[in-house]
């Protein structure tokens, strides 16, 4: 069968040499619905992109209808007729739907520079009933729900004149009902004519949609199958399966105390999701907890509220016996918990500050630092810096040398440093190996594995599978918000099962869950 | 020594490591240099086009802090107050805030002195320094009201302290034309100050007082505050990444308001300073304006205290030159204005303080999309080398 | 007291000056509003006034000609327009440090080219410069009161008044405007749109330095009839904050200028009732202050209204009930 868009040994690597795509040939047929499935980081928003425009292939041919096609531009993706609906929308709040979906390309009065209104509405509607998106043209994008923002969002690609349609985790944001909605929608689309790339971790949704699916892993395109020929199962397999665990020296130890009791934490963020779902764990001494899902899936929110960076709407926070529910960062802090932030450029660091004043920034106002009216002892700064700097490896000319300079295992490196060395009961860590080299990522697994054998409680969250399994003692499954499994000893359980969890296709019982309190 | 061999030593790394830091804090420093160079030859250029006798003119700019030793006591005079303004903003701009209100902190600090000095019978000495910190306090106040605008309310900084500027100049001049005015003077000024409110002179017939030494004390007092002390440190964190010091578990609002205390302090005290070393009474027709002035000082001494002599000196210079020229020939002193104009101008360029950086990072990105293709070239033989087997 | 005041709200004279008083802040906030909404700030209004209005009295009295020296008026403002434009957009600079570096050009070049000239700092007076015209108007002049208000004002008075239906237009009826609420509401939304977000600032800034021009010139040809040092005694930072107060429209910018030409015009007839006039003359300016703080807060109030609002009409989107396992999780790719 002909194929309306293909790659040809498609390969991208990035600048920093992380490979993202290695030799992919990637077939779309005319008028299908192709799922296209992988865990984070598999190379999936990388090939879209490249098909895109938006990033240029280092290796390797596109073919758009059999010919060569090379975009250097989204307006040229477009112009060929590819279109993409990304997770975060692109649009703009203060404008009607009408306005958004013609914006750059807007109809005009007669022979003027003139709006024509009327006509925007029209377009908008002809469309809406076309395709049977329903909108409302004239409502502010800020006035209408999330589901109606997306159905603009695909108006706006049919709009451009897109055939192909690319869609990154469109349900991800949509409520149950929503989503059915939009796949018949989408059905309506292929009856149309149209093709469709659905990007999806939810691999009953893919099976329900679809009618072929890809699966990638590690940068490669590993299978494409009929849908009506393969169960969710294999499926999972192949996208997980290949973990290997690594290799780590790692005595058995038993759990000590509680020491951090989190109850009932719900959040809920500005598009109206519930991130966080009546969470409840705890953390025990001399353990690492891992948290594994799929990347968004509450992860990032739950850890914000058990540090005091965000409020959790309901229940209660202690630490050591402590409430610091609603407590700000800073009482947390000195109540006990260190905090590895998943995103070391923003958070967790301050590039432009000096490696010192990084390491120092939760300890600067101590006794041993800060001596009568708030001089600091430069001479024990100075000397604490050097200590930590020589502990964890920290490969800079001087701590004086700004955080910026730094490469990014050693700019982890800091704010591990200065966390593990904070002198805490507990250590939330998130994502403390993401864009690191391989001589710091074991470096930093050792030390995570020392803090626990000190001692520590350790919460451990991260998208690398791999890593999780490997380290922790313990293992929560977080999908949707909400803990689906809990496993009491994590070298129990292998990755198929876990995949199993993560995507949503099992989930254990309440009282298997509830072990995690450990409330006996 | 022990701490020494600690410290990691990696040859060619650590040499490597050195050099590019040094790197990206020299260039910016010679921009900055640059700035000022080009600024002061965009005056000269100014001058020929305009003056009747460019060469005097020019010759009476540039040296006139030489040519008469008034003029030099003069610079060092006009640095007091431009000192004091260039710490203030040192202080808000190393929270990276951007207000402009240290001019309603001078005022009203030099109104606040004026009460003082007029009407609180205290002996030589004291007298000024309670002034000071009257003014100070004041100055601190005030400085409040523009973060304050900010934190609650989301008010632009800048354009708050603008408005607030011209609020408190009334106020102000309304306070000493209606309470303090000395009904005598056929002038504007205020009732006379005590004699023991003026600031003793450091160097006999000249107009140098001691403020000099109050302002270099400052200096001293900023940098240890800015670099020595946990205050400054806070202020530094909140200006490098406000979210980091948030998690690092600061109070952010609180770290922000009392920078602008600060800030506010030290304008105030430069206003009463002025007061107490240079005048007899208040004669101040209209608002110095020294925000200006600070801004330019802080960017030149790139927010270092430290440097603010350095620049203030710069300025003052300028500034004597500027006037002497003007006072000797054809040429208008505010064209100076400009040249501070200017020099805003350049260093606040992005493109123009980081080209060098902007240079070298474009270079190592072409380097890696060159590696990158390399490796995805071989990837890709690899696979045809695989399939053909 | 309350019976002067009541006077001064019933003179024609009162409202004819606040007209002329509001006339120039108008004009400027018009500026500041359409680069506010392109996503820039124009912080160099000032600047613009000020180059306007000297450039304006030296063309006039260079030529004889008003017109030309309206022209060369609104050229000057235009360039200084354009600089902030290029240090902003081509060499990353912070936009609102340029543009107070930029007014300080303006302080000072503007005293130094007219001493240049004239040998006179404070004023032109010795030019010989034209004054723009004033306009009886027909028939509406006639009306009792309301014709002294609003008949006889200078030209630039009705132009200010035109202007507020041009910004409206661009804004809200030409393709323009979309483009430009676009860039400045989601730049990112603009460039997938395949707009130029920079284009849009530079036309934005272009505008806004038209404006600023003709209020320039307006300042020292017709409220006026000299340039003064710093005539434009920070109306473009007051129509910086007064953009705010006007809600990113065309129509709001004309009750924020009105607040601050209210109390200017006040000011005026105040002081002759023993009124300190320095307390007077701090008064548009707190009240500008003032008038940003009521507007935050409503909108603030309002936005949080919208909020609760969209949550209470959509229980669906937020499940407190476990959710069904089909409910996807969110993840990146």
């Amino acid at each position: 069968m002909d194929l309306i868009l293909e790659t040809k040994g498609l390969t991208k690597v990035y600048g920093n040499g992380t490979v993202a795509n290695r030799r992919v040939d990637f077939g779309l047929r005319p008028g299908e619905i192709l799922g296209l499935v992988g865990e984070n980081g598999a190379g999936k928003s990388t090939l879209m992109k490249v098909l895109y425009g938006e990033e240029a292939p280092s290796a390797g041919r596109i073919l758009l209808e059999g010919k060569e096609a090379s975009f250097s531009s989204s307006q040229d993706a477009i112009a060929a007729g590819i279109g993409m609906v990304h997770q975060h929308f692109m649009l703009v709040p203060s404008l009607s739907l009408a306005e958004n979906l013609v914006l750059g390309k807007e109809p005009k009065r007669k022979r003027s520079r003139f709006f024509d209104q009327d006509e925007a509405v029209r377009i908008t509607e002809e469309l809406s009933a076309k395709y049977n998106l329903k909108v409302h043209a004239r409502a502010r994008v800020v006035d209408v729900s999330v589901s109606m923002r997306q159905k603009l969002e695909i108006l706006k690609v049919l709009y451009r004149g897109a055939r192909i349609i690319i869609l990154d985790e469109p349900t991800a944001v949509l409520t149950p009902q929503e989503t059915e909605e939009l796949f018949a929608e989408l059905a309506e689309l292929r009856r149309q004519g149209h093709t469709v790339v659905f990007i999806s971790h939810k691999l009953d949704e893919v099976i329900a949609l679809c009618d072929r699916v890809s699966v990638m892993r590690d940068g490669r395109l590993i299978a494409t199958h009929e849908v009506a020929e393969v169960d969710s199962q294999t499926l999972s397999n192949e996208m997980v399966g290949r973990e290997v665990r690594l290799k780590l020296d790692k005595t058995a130890t038993s759990a000590g105390a509680a020491v951090l009791v989190a109850r009932d934490l719900s959040y809920v963020d500005d598009f109206n999701i519930t991130m966080v779902n009546h969470v409840s764990l705890t953390l025990r001494r001399g353990e690492v907890l891992g948290i594994v899902g799929v990347d968004g899936n509450g992860q990032t929110e739950l850890v914000r509220i058990l540090t005091g960076l965000e409020r959790s709407l309901s229940g209660s926070l202690k630490v050591g016996g402590r409430e610091l529910m609603g407590a700000g960062p800073g009482a947390i802090r000195r109540a006990g918990v260190a905090h590895v932030a998943e995103d070391r450029m923003t958070v967790g660091a301050a590039l432009g500050a000096s490696i010192q004043d990084n390491l120092l920034a939760d300890r600067y106002s101590e006794g041993r630092f800060t001596g009568r009216f708030g001089f600091m002892k430069t001479e024990a700064m100075r000397e604490e810096a050097r200590s930590i700097v020589a502990d964890f490896d920290v490969r800079c000319a001087s701590a004086s040398q700004s955080v910026a300079s730094l490469s990014g295992g050693n700019m982890q490196k800091v704010v591990v440093g200065r966390e593990f060395t904070a002198d805490a009961e507990v250590l939330v860590v998130s994502q403390p190996t993401r864009g690191v080299d391989v001589g710091a990522i074991e470096f930093l697994h050792r030390r995570i594995i020392a803090m626990r054998d000190a001692g520590k409680a350790v919460l451990l969250v991260s998208s690398d599978l791999a890593e999780v399994m490997s380290l922790s003692d313990s293992l929560v499954v977080m999908s949707a918000g909400r803990i689906v499994a809990y496993f009491e000893d994590a070298a129990a359980v292998s990755d198929k099962e876990l995949g199993l969890y993560m995507l949503g296709l099992k989930r254990q019982g309440e009282d298997e869950i509830r072990k995690v309190l450990h409330e006996d | 020594m022990k701490t020494d061999t600690a410290r990691p030593r990696r040859g060619i790394g650590r040499t490597l490591a050195m050099f590019f830091t040094d790197r990206d804090r020299l260039e910016p420093a010679l921009v900055t240099l640059l700035a000022a160079v080009f600024a002061v030859l965009s005056g000269i250029i100014l001058i020929f086009i305009v003056s009747k006798s460019p060469v005097l003119s020019v010759k009476n700019f540039l040296l006139a802090p030489f040519l008469r030793s008034y003029n030099f006591y003069y610079l060092l005079i006009a640095m007091v107050p431009i000192t004091f303004a260039g710490l203030a903003l040192c202080i808000v701009y190393q929270a990276r805030y951007l207000t402009l209100i240290v001019d309603s902190c001078v005022y009203m600090g030099a109104v606040v002195a004026t009460v003082v000095g007029i009407y609180l019978p205290l002996p030589a000495g004291i007298h000024p320094a309670v002034a000071m910190l009257l003014s100070g306090l004041a100055g601190g106040l005030i400085g409040l009201l523009p973060a304050i605008l900010r934190i609650k309310w989301r008010a632009n900084e800048l354009v708050s302290s603008l408005m607030l500027n011209y609020v408190f100049y009334f106020l102000g001049s309304c306070v000493i034309i209606y309470f303090l005015r000395d009904r005598k003077q056929s002038i504007l000024a205020s009732l006379p100050f005590l004699p023991t409110f003026a600031l003793p002179k450091l160097v006999p017939n000249t107009q140098i007082h001691a403020g000099f030494i109050v302002a270099a004390v400052f200096v001293v007092l900023v940098s240890l505050l800015i670099y020595r002390t946990k205050w400054g440190f806070e202020i530094r964190l909140v200006g490098a990444n406000p979210r980091f010091a948030q998690y690092a578990g600061l109070s952010v609002s609180a770290v922000v308001l009392y920078a602008h205390f600060i800030s506010g302090f030290i304008g105030g005290v430069g206003g009463a300073v002025e007061m107490a070393g240079l005048y007899k009474a208040f004669i101040w027709q209209m608002d110095p304006s020294y925000a200006w002035d600070g801004v330019i000082v802080a960017m030149l001494a790139r927010r270092n205290p430290k440097f603010v002599p350095v620049s203030a000196f710069f300025l003052a210079y300028l500034r004597v030159g500027a006037d002497f020229m003007s006072r000797r020939g054809d040429v208008a002193f505010e064209f100076i204005t400009m040249l501070q104009g200017l020099i805003i101008l350049i260093l606040a360029s992005d493109r123009i303080v980081n080209y060098f950086k902007a240079r070298r990072l474009k270079a190592a990105a072409l380097r890696d999309e060159r590696a990158a293709r390399d490796a995805a070239g071989q990837i890709a033989t690899q696979g045809a080398a695989e399939a053909g087997r | 007291m309350i019976d002067f005041i009541a006077g001064v709200f019933g003179s024609s004279n009162y409202w004819y000056i606040v007209l002329r008083s509001t006339a120039p802040i108008l004009l400027v906030t018009l500026g500041a509003v359409i680069t506010e909404q392109a996503g820039i700030t124009n912080m160099a209004l000032e600047g613009s006034m000020l180059w306007a209005a000297l450039v304006g009295v030296l063309a006039s009295a260079a030529t004889g000609n008003v017109w030309i020296g309206l022209a060369g008026g609104i050229l000057a403002s235009l360039v200084v327009a354009w600089t902030l434009g290029f240090f902003a957009l081509k060499l990353n600079a912070n936009a609102v440090l340029c543009g107070v570096a930029l007014n300080l050009v303006g302080t000072g070049g503007t005293v130094f080219v007219l001493f240049s000239l004239t040998g006179d700092k404070g004023i032109s007076s010795s030019l010989a410069s034209k004054t723009l015209p004033f306009i009886k108007l027909p028939y509406l002049g006639e009306i009792p009161w309301l014709g002294k208000v609003v008949s006889g004002q200078n030209i630039v008075v009705y132009l200010a008044i035109l202007a507020v239906i041009v910004v409206h237009v661009i804004l809200n009826k030409l393709t323009i405007g979309r483009r430009i609420r676009a860039t400045g509401a989601n730049v990112e939304a603009a460039r997938s749109a395949g707009i130029d977000p920079d284009r849009v600032k530079f036309l934005a800034l272009t505008v806004s330095g038209v404006l600023a021009g003709l209020a320039g010139c307006f300042l020292s040809m017709g409220y006026t009839s000299n340039f003064t040092s710093g005539i434009s005694a920070g109306r473009g930072y007051v129509a910086n904050a007064a953009q705010v107060v006007a809600g990113g429209t065309a129509v709001g910018a004309i009750f924020a200028s009105l607040i601050f030409g209210i109390t200017d015009a006040l000011a005026t007839f105040l002081q002759n009732i023993g009124l300190p006039p320095e307390l007077i003359q701090s008064l548009p300016y707190a009240v500008t202050i003032i008038g940003f703080i009521v507007v935050t807060i409503s909108r603030d109030r309002r936005e949080a209204a919208r909020k609760r609002a969209l949550f209470a009409s959509a229980p669906a989107a937020a499940p407190r009930e476990p959710v069904p396992p089909t409910r996807p999780g969110r993840g990146a790719a």
